[in-house]
This record gives structure tokens, C-alpha cells and sequence, in this order.
């Protein structure tokens, strides 16, 4: 029997322990700022709207928080992604960096900011000074500093005069890689009133990011509140699904025809199934939207990518293999969530049998194909 | 079979925890109600450090409806994705069988047992007055 001693630490912070693996090159499509407090927007508003939320506060189409119900863990977040010396998950850049970008070697992360940023805020005006206030705090606060952290273009999406204005004013700063919007939305995501938004996208070649979520005045599900956090979380395929109905059979790939949207947090493998059975249906009613002019699926294989987190897990990994074979490989984006709970860890998230060009494919190559990032 | 001074005793009070490197392995150390667990720190699902986990209580239900909160303490989540795990015998609570963390004896040693015997050379600064925590592995 032999004794010794315990001199070496491990890693206290949770930060990944051992070395990145033969290096491939990791573009992260989906990663969460956060404001330590609303008075970290203050900078970046006019007195008199500051004043105005200081005073009367948000007024959301839920009448609710952004979030009605708490998560599985304190603000939805990995308990490691507490910063030691106070603030939330997601505002501390050192820790971004120390525990995710330098941890896994993270070439480019896609930010997309959540909470107080004019989402399904009634007050047009407040809702669209709020989206450009989080929109020069995420490039001051992040992006700036650190080029690595792509800022998203969050537009006050249910007025979309004041989208496509706020698509104008930024567009033109490398800072940012992607329009920003939820995917509950006010009404379903085709519908013409958000049309301005894929216009001006489409003009500077920015994707529209689709995230899960959304204060837009509906419930988790199609058919009301549910019980428990597990059916939310299901709930956020559907409203993909919804989503992505919408852009393909109100026409607007057919009129946005350079148009990218990126389908983000909804997990994927809905998507086959949405497919076929849009075909199928399309097949029999074509007569009802003469504005299409090919099979849905096929806009679909053309127009949308989807983001690898929350993957579906099924037992035999070969299932998840044909799910995305079926998708097509050069469809799929990693995305982390980081600091979020259901982080996936990009060199352990997809199975061991995916083969090596594929798995280059879904970590870096689609993204660079997708995402402004020079 | 190697044993490990990983912590004097007063550092590991009822509550505490600590994680250590030994022997090649990452291993959380657990201090429940006065009892010592050490286990695998590495979650076997997607790899999350267990020592930064919430420790919590089984809860178990025989019909909709009706729970039952036991065990409080005993149960350490991931702080990622939540996987629970049984400090006593590292096995998961969804998937027992084929989802668990390794279990390694912990133990509470005085110093002056640590200080006889063939060993005593390894030993860095242990003391005849205090007590250690010591595991061991493989």
C-alpha cells in the first residue's frame, strides 16, 4: 500500500479539465449576455426613456416577467456560472472567457440576449429604445472588448418599421453576426407585418436567428399553460415548427429568396417529420398558396439551418445519425446555451460515431457559411 | 491499492466539500451530516463537475399526486443538466444501472496512525495532533 498527498488542485471553477482533443475549429451559435441590472442599459438610453422605464417599468404581452415561471436552476443557469465576486451568469466577460471561450478553444460565439430587450413590450417606443440599448451595450460590453463575442441585432420585432430601422443602424458594424428574434412572437413568424425585418436582413446578408421563447402573449403550448417545466420545454419545438410553417407558406422565402434563418434552441429532430408532412399536404392544396412555387421541404433544405442544442438524445446514436442525414449535415449548427442549465459541451455533446468531416462541418464550416463573421 | 491524503479533517466540517486530484482522477469529497462520501467528479453524462452540484433529497412518488421527500442530502445533481446521483453508492436515480459515478472509501485518520508504519516517507507535513481525510484508489 502506498500513501501520498493531494498537492494539486483540481479545477475549483468548473472550467474544462484536460485538453482539447486534435483541435477543430468551434463556432458557438448560441450563447446568453446578461445585464448584472437593468441600470447596466441606463448609458445607452435617452433621459426621457430611461426615466419612462425607471417609472412605470416594462409592460409585456404576457402582463408578466419575461420568464412567468422559474426554471429547474436559479435563472435557468449552470450553478458553476455564478461569478465569484457577485453578478449574474453571462455578465462577467472574464468568466465567459476563463470557463467557455478559452476552455474549449472557442473560435467565434453567436450572442443572443434575452430578458429586458423590448421583446413583446407593448410600448412601441420603449420596446424599440430597449432593443437598441442592449444592442450598444452588447458591443460595448462584449464584442468590443472581445471579438470572439459576436453581438446579435435584437429588433423590437412585432413593429416592423422600427426593426428594419434598427437593422439599418447596425448592420454596418462587423460587431454583429445575426438578427435577432423569438419565436413566440406576436403573430406566426411569416406573417407580412414582420416582413421588414427579412428585407432588411436579406439586404446586408445577416441570418434571422429564431430563438425559443418570446413574450408575445401566448402560452408554452398550443393548447394553454401546461403543468410542468418538462412540457415548456417540449413546448419550444412547436412553436419552431410553427415558425418555420409560417416563412414557407406565407411565401417569403419565395420572396426573400437570399433570405437565412437560423432556427435556434428548438432541438431538430421535428424537422424531417415537419417536411414530409408539409409535402404531403402541399401535394393535395397547392391551389390555396399559388405563391409557392416549389415543394416546402425544398425552401426549407435552402433557407433554414438549425442549432444543435437541446439534442435529442435517443439511445442508439444511429437514430440521431439519420435524423440529421436526413436533415442534411451542412443544415446543423453547434450552439452551447452557455451559461445556461442544458449546456452542451462541444466536444462531448454529439455521439463518438459521427464521423470527423462531419463533425467539422457542424462546428465550424456551416457557421462560416451562415454567420457575417469577419 | 493507493491511499490519498487529500484534506486535514477541520478543512471537510459537516457540509463541506472539497475537489481533489488524486491519482490521475478528479474525485469530490462530501462531508453529509458528519458522514464522508468521495466520488467521481466527472457527471458520466455530458461531463459536468459534480463538485459544483446542488446536494438534495430523493423524492419518490407511489401514484400522481402524492410525493415523498427522503433522505435529505443524499442525492448530489449536476449542475448542468440535473442528473441525480445517490452519494452511497454513486448510481443515478434515472439509470441506475448504467449511469453512476465511482464510489471510493473515504475515511477520517488521526495522525499519529498516518505517521507509522511503511509510509511515513511520503508524508508531507501531517502532524501527530491533527486528523486527515484520506481516500483511496485503485
Amino acid at each position: 500500500m502506498m500513501l501520498d498527498v493531494a498537492t494539486q488542485p483540481a479545477d475549483a471553477d468548473g472550467t474544462a479539465r484536460g485538453q482539447v482533443p486534435a483541435r477543430l475549429k468551434i463556432i458557438d451559435g448560441d450563447v446568453h449576455p446578461a445585464l448584472c441590472s437593468l441600470s447596466d442599459l441606463r448609458p445607452f438610453m435617452s433621459a426621457d426613456w430611461w426615466e419612462c422605464l425607471a417609472t412605470y417599468g416594462t409592460r409585456r404581452r404576457h402582463g408578466m416577467n419575461f420568464e412567468p415561471y422559474p426554471k429547474s436552476a436559479p435563472r435557468a443557469c449552470r450553478r458553476d456560472a455564478w461569478p465569484q465576486d457577485g453578478g449574474v451568469p453571462g455578465s462577467s466577460l472574464e468568466l465567459i472567457r476563463k470557463q467557455y471561450l478559452e476552455a474549449y478553444g472557442i473560435e467565434f460565439a453567436i450572442l443572443g440576449p434575452l430578458g429586458v430587450t423590448g421583446h413583446g413590450e407593448l410600448n412601441c417606443g420603449l420596446a424599440a429604445a430597449l432593443a437598441c440599448a442592449t444592442n450598444d451595450w452588447q458591443r460595448q460590453a462584449f464584442s468590443r472588448p472581445e471579438p470572439r463575442l459576436k453581438s446579435a441585432i435584437v429588433v423590437p420585432y412585432e413593429d416592423g418599421a422600427a426593426s428594419a430601422r434598427e437593422i439599418e443602424r447596425c448592420a454596418n458594424d462587423p460587431a454583429f453576426a445575426q438578427v435577432f428574434m423569438l419565436t413566440r412572437s406576436s403573430e406566426p413568424a411569416g406573417n407580412q407585418r414582420y416582413w421588414p425585418i427579412y428585407e432588411a436582413a436579406m439586404r446586408h446578408a445577416l441570418p434571422v436567428g429564431l430563438h425559443v421563447f418570446g413574450a408575445g402573449g401566448h402560452p408554452y403550448t398550443g393548447t394553454g399553460w401546461p403543468s410542468y417545466y418538462i412540457e415548456e420545454s417540449c413546448g419550444h419545438s412547436t412553436s419552431c415548427q410553427t415558425a418555420v410553417t409560417s416563412l414557407v407558406i406565407e411565401g417569403v422565402f419565395e420572396r426573400f429568396p437570399r433570405l437565412k434563418v437560423v432556427i435556434i434552441e428548438g432541438g431538430f429532430a421535428w424537422l424531417p417529420a415537419l417536411c414530409w408532412r408539409l409535402d404531403k399536404l402541399y401535394d393535395r392544396m397547392r391551389r390555396e398558396v399559388p405563391h409557392l412555387k416549389r415543394r416546402p421541404s425544398e425552401y426549407i433544405r435552402e433557407h433554414v439551418w438549425v442549432t444543435s442544442q437541446p439534442m435529442e438524445e435517443p439511445k442508439d446514436h444511429r437514430h440521431l445519425l439519420d435524423v440529421i442525414e436526413w436533415i442534411g449535415w451542412d443544415r446543423l449548427l453547434f450552439a452551447s446555451d452557455y451559461p445556461h442549465w442544458d449546456f452542451d459541451d462541444p466536444l462531448r455533446a454529439f455521439p463518438a460515431s459521427v464521423p470527423r468531416e462531419r463533425y467539422r462541418q457542424i462546428l465550424s464550416t456551416n457557421a462560416r457559411a451562415v454567420y457575417r463573421l469577419n | 491499492m493507493q491511499r490519498h491524503v487529500v484534506a486535514k479533517a477541520a478543512e471537510l466540517p459537516v457540509g463541506a466539500r472539497k475537489l481533489v486530484h488524486v491519482g490521475g482522477r478528479d474525485i469530490v469529497v462530501l462531508n453529509v451530516k458528519g458522514e464522508l462520501f468521495a466520488l467521481s467528479d466527472k457527471c458520466p453524462h455530458k461531463g459536468g463537475s459534480l463538485s459544483r452540484g446542488k446536494l438534495t433529497g430523493a423524492v419518490s412518488s407511489r401514484e400522481p399526486g402524492s410525493y415523498t421527500y427522503a433522505r435529505p442530502g443524499e442525492i448530489l445533481r449536476c449542475p448542468w443538466h440535473g442528473w441525480e446521483f445517490d452519494v452511497r453508492t454513486g448510481k443515478s436515480v434515472c439509470d441506475p444501472r448504467r449511469m453512476r459515478l465511482f464510489c471510493y472509501a473515504v475515511s477520517r485518520e488521526a495522525g499519529t496512525k498516518l505517521v507509522e508504519g511503511p509510509y511515513t516517507a511520503e508524508l508531507f507535513a501531517v502532524t501527530l495532533e491533527d486528523d486527515y481525510v484520506v481516500v483511496e484508489t485503485q
